[in-house]
């Protein structure tokens, strides 16, 4: 009987592929989110009138999803150090304190958008209203997204298994948190 | 990294610590704006912005105790953002040259000086 190489026991320049992939995912993120930043960033600085439409975002909505998304990365960090202590139930129960953190955020992101919407401030009102709904939306899909990879993480862990993706999930988790920490001076506070 | 560090930089405590710091600072990129002077929000908005990354970078991914080239690719993408920017920025940036203009940007100008708003 031949003995298939598993990919988590597997290591690629001095990393396990799993976390290799992970980390070659958030570099490539980094060139999607900085294109389409840098992007917003030559519009707001060359238009004054950015400014003008940017003041009607809600500031404190937007320091409240900070934190929510702050405390999320706590919860992940703190699922890793469970993980690699073997504890996976308890890794779960952080890992499902994160999902909450993701549903809560998008949860506010939705009151958000519709009060937005309802006073006028569509996608295709201005270039400003373009951006900002195009970057806070592709940040909110990697919310989703994350949360649905951590369910599967948390499902696993809680029975002990696949602990080593705690980790995997929480780099990416992480990074969706810097994104955001970027996005909320850009979006919420230059007025 | 000894082992008695590395447990403390991976302890809970250890984490609620830069959290909490997180937090203040959270505080004080929304405060700073409020005075309106604009490079008190500059520092206090994105200096503190960048201050609030490397911190989740640092302690929370741990990219410093990560193999190196992992760093170095994380940079390069930020040098491959900055030359997007560089690279582009001359040309969005500017409403006319020597020997050309852009019509599109004359008009939302025009009728925004008119005091019927633009469209950006």
């Amino acid at each position: 009987m031949s003995a298939r190489p598993i990919a988590t026991t597997r290591s690629a320049a001095g990393l396990p592929t799993g976390r290799l992939a992970v980390w070659w995912l958030v570099v490539s993120e980094i060139v999607i989110f900085g294109g389409l930043l840098a992007s917003y960033i030559m519009y707001r600085l060359a238009h004054d009138a950015f400014a003008v439409q940017a003041a009607h975002t809600n500031t404190w909505i937007g320091a409240f999803n900070t934190l929510v998304l702050l405390t999320s990365s706590l919860s992940a960090v703190m699922a890793h150090t469970a993980a690699e202590r073997g504890d996976g139930p308890k890794a779960a129960r952080l890992l499902w304190a994160t999902i909450v953190g993701a549903l809560t955020f998008l949860a506010v992101k939705a009151f958000e958008w519709t009060e937005e919407i309802q006073h006028g401030f569509t996608i295709t009102s201005s270039t400003f209203w373009s951006f900002y709904y195009c970057a806070a939306g592709l940040h909110a899909s990697h919310v989703i997204a994350g949360a649905i990879v951590m369910m599967f993480v948390a499902r696993d862990a809680a029975r002990n298994r696949e602990l080593h993706r705690v980790e995997l999930a929480g780099i990416y988790w992480h990074f969706v948190d810097i994104v955001w920490i970027f996005l909320f001076p850009l979006l919420y506070i230059a007025k | 990294m000894s082992e008695h560090a590395h447990a403390e930089a991976h302890s809970p405590s250890h984490y609620v610590r830069i959290w909490a710091l997180l937090l203040a600072l959270l505080v004080v990129s929304v405060a700073g704006p409020m005075l309106g002077v604009m490079w008190v929000t500059l520092v206090t908005a994105f200096g503190i912005a960048v201050v609030k990354a490397y911190l989740v970078a640092k302690h929370f991914m741990h990219v410093n105790v990560e193999q190196r080239f992992i760093a170095y690719a994380l940079l390069t993408a930020l040098v491959f953002m900055l030359l997007f920017f560089a690279a582009t920025a001359p040309d969005v940036m500017k409403k006319d040259g020597t020997q050309w203009e852009k019509p599109s940007w004359k008009v939302p100008a025009a009728a925004e000086a008119g005091g019927h708003g633009a469209s950006h």
